[in-house]
C-alpha cells in the first residue's frame, strides 16, 4: 500500500521557538491516523505544515508520492483539504452556505457548481433548505457539517481534521463523528485527525501518535492503546486522565 | 445535613425581539454541604441556574422563583448592597477560561489581596501574607514568583490555580464552579480537581459544579442534576448514574465514545418533544 502522507524529520521554527522538532510519520492511503497530545504539543502545527499554513524550516513532506517545496499549487488542495476546529470561526459570517460552498468551486473553476453544491449539502445530512441561510442562523452542529461539506466539495483524497469536534456538544459529537466516518467509508478518503481526546481518537483511527513538546512520544494502533500496551509514561498519563477523577 | 441553598422552582427569562424566552423553566433544587453536579448541554440553562444564584443574570432578564435563600437569606428580597457583600465573600463563582476571567491588567497577587480587602479589614502586608499562603494551597509551586505576574504570563492550569484561590481567599461556604477545568489540557484538569476537590473537603463547602461532561462530573460530585431545555429531567446520586431512568441522561451517557467499547456508529440522541415539556 502506498503513503498518502509522508513526513520526514520535519521542523518548525516560529522566531527562535522549536514548534516541531524532527518529527516523522507516515500515513498509508486510506488510512484514519490521530495525532493525540496536550495543547502546546506540536499536532495542530504538524496539521498546518502539510496544508501549507506554517513554515517548515527543514526536513520533507510528501503527499501522495509528490515532495512539497515551499508552496502549493491548486492541485494540491483539490486532494487536501481540511476542517478546522471552531466553526464558529471557520465560516465567513456574511456568506450564505451556497456562497460558501461555491468559493472552492470558483477557485479550481468546476463548471456543474449547482449539483455540487446539492450533493455535498445532501451528504452531510443538511438539504437544500439550509442553502441560502447564514452561519449564524446555524447550530454548531450545523455549522461543523457546513465546514465538512465545503471541504468534501473538491473530492479530495486526504482530510485533515483538527480537532473536528471539540466545540461541539457531546451529542452532537457523536453525529459529527459518525458522519466523518460515513463519508470516509464511502468515498474511501485518507484522514489525518488531531485530537486531545483518546477515547476519539481510538474510536475514529486505527493508528496514531503521542505527542509532547513538539516530539513524538510513541507511535501506537488503536488496539494497543485500548489494550494499554504502552511504553512510555507520558502516554500511560494521558490514558489514566482519560477515565475521569479519582478522589485519592 | 444543613441547608445552605434552597431553590424552588426557579425561572429565568430573557426578553428578546421575537418574544420571550425562557432560559431556565421551574429548577428547584437543594444544596448541603456537598458536591452538587449540574450537567446538560449548551442552551440548557445550566449556566443561567449558577448565575441567577450567584446574582449575576443580565439586568434586562427577569427572575422569579417560589423561594432563592442562601442560609436563611432571601436572595430575591436583598438589595443589591447585601448581595455584593454576600458575592465573594459567602457565595464564591469560578468561571470557564482565566484567561478571560482574570484582569488582564493586574497582577495575579493584586487580584486576590483586591478580593479579600473587600470583604475584610486586613491589613496590606497581612493581605499579601495571606494570599501567599493561598497561592500555595492551590499548589503553585512558587507563590512569591506568580504573586507579581500577570495572567497572560501563567498556562491555563496555573490561571485556574489563581482563580480558585481569588475565589477562596475570603472563605466562602458555596462555591459555584461554570465549566472550571473545561478550557484546560486533560491532565492539568485533573490537578486542577483534585485541588478544588481538597479544599472543599477541608473547607466543609458546598460546591455547585457546572458541565456539560457527564462522565466527569460523575466521577467528582456527590449528587447529579441533570437539566435539559430549561428543565431538571433527572436527579439522582452520581453513583447511581448508570441506572439513570430518563432517556436523555442515557443518551448522554452512551454517546460518547469510550476507549475500549467499539460501536459504529455511535448512538445518538433521538431528541423527543415531550422532554422539554
Amino acid at each position: 500500500m502506498t503513503s498518502a502522507i509522508s513526513i520526514e524529520r520535519l521542523e518548525v521554527v516560529f522566531d527562535r521557538f522549536r514548534a516541531l522538532k524532527g518529527v516523522s510519520l507516515d500515513v498509508k492511503e486510506g488510512e484514519s491516523y490521530g495525532l493525540v497530545g496536550e495543547s502546546g504539543s506540536g499536532k495542530s502545527t504538524l496539521l498546518r505544515a502539510i496544508a501549507g499554513l506554517a513554515p517548515a524550516a527543514s526536513g520533507t513532506i510528501a503527499v501522495n508520492g509528490k515532495t512539497l517545496g515551499r508552496g502549493r499549487d491548486k492541485a494540491f488542495y483539490r486532494d487536501v483539504q481540511m476542517v478546522f476546529q471552531d466553526p464558529y470561526g471557520s465560516l465567513h459570517p456574511r456568506q450564505t452556505v451556497d456562497r460558501l460552498l461555491q468559493e472552492p468551486l470558483a477557485i479550481h473553476g468546476i463548471a456543474d457548481g449547482e449539483k455540487r453544491i446539492e450533493r455535498a449539502l445532501d451528504e452531510v445530512g443538511l438539504g437544500n433548505g439550509f442553502r441560502f441561510r447564514y452561519a449564524h442562523q446555524l447550530s454548531g452542529g450545523q455549522r461543523q457539517r457546513v465546514a465538512i461539506a465545503r471541504a468534501l466539495i473538491l473530492e479530495p483524497s486526504i482530510l485533515l481534521l483538527d480537532e473536528p469536534t471539540s466545540a461541539l456538544d457531546a451529542s452532537v459529537q457523536a453525529e459529527v463523528l459518525n458522519l466523518l466516518e460515513e463519508v470516509r467509508r464511502r468515498r474511501k478518503l485518507t484522514f489525518l485527525m488531531v485530537s486531545h481526546d483518546l477515547a476519539i481518537i481510538t474510536h475514529m483511527c486505527e493508528r496514531l501518535m503521542v505527542m509532547q513538546n513538539g516530539e513524538a512520544v510513541e507511535n501506537l494502533t488503536a488496539s494497543q492503546l485500548i489494550g494499554h500496551r504502552v511504553e512510555k509514561d507520558y502516554t500511560r498519563n494521558l490514558l489514566r486522565a482519560s477515565e475521569g477523577f479519582v478522589r485519592g | 445535613m444543613s441547608t445552605l441553598l434552597d431553590v424552588e422552582d426557579l425561572r429565568v427569562t430573557f426578553p428578546t425581539r421575537t418574544g420571550l424566552i425562557e432560559a431556565v423553566r421551574g429548577v428547584s433544587f437543594s444544596l448541603g454541604r456537598e458536591r452538587l453536579g449540574i450537567v446538560g448541554e449548551s442552551g440548557s440553562g445550566k449556566s443561567q441556574t449558577g448565575r441567577a444564584i450567584m446574582g449575576l443574570t443580565p439586568p434586562q432578564a427577569r427572575i422569579s422563583a417560589d423561594k432563592l435563600s442562601f442560609d436563611g437569606i432571601d436572595l430575591l428580597a436583598a438589595s443589591p448592597r447585601e448581595r455584593r457583600a454576600l458575592r465573594g465573600k459567602r457565595i464564591a463563582m469560578i468561571l470557564q477560561d482565566p484567561k478571560y476571567s482574570l484582569d488582564p491588567v493586574m497582577s495575579i497577587g493584586r487580584q486576590i489581596v483586591e478580593t479579600l480587602r473587600t470583604h475584610e479589614k486586613v491589613s496590606k502586608a497581612e493581605a499579601r501574607e495571606r494570599a501567599l499562603a493561598m497561592l500555595e494551597a492551590v499548589q503553585i509551586r512558587d507563590p512569591r514568583r506568580v504573586f507579581d505576574l500577570h495572567p497572560h504570563e501563567v498556562s491555563g492550569g496555573m490561571g485556574q490555580r489563581a482563580m480558585i484561590a481569588m475565589m477562596l481567599i475570603a472563605g466562602p461556604e458555596m462555591m459555584i464552579a461554570d465549566e472550571p477545568t473545561s478550557a484546560l489540557d486533560v491532565t492539568v484538569q485533573l490537578d486542577v480537581l483534585g485541588i478544588l476537590d481538597r479544599l472543599v473537603a477541608e473547607r466543609g463547602m458546598g460546591l455547585i459544579f457546572i458541565s456539560h461532561d457527564l462522565r466527569l462530573v460523575s466521577s467528582f460530585c456527590d449528587r447529579v442534576i441533570v437539566m435539559y431545555a430549561g428543565k431538571v429531567v433527572e436527579q439522582l446520586k452520581a453513583s447511581e448514574l448508570s441506572q439513570a431512568q430518563h432517556p436523555y441522561t442515557r443518551g448522554l451517557l452512551n454517546c460518547m465514545p469510550r476507549i475500549g467499547f467499539e460501536r459504529h456508529p455511535l448512538p445518538v440522541l433521538d431528541r423527543k418533544p415531550e422532554w422539554a415539556a
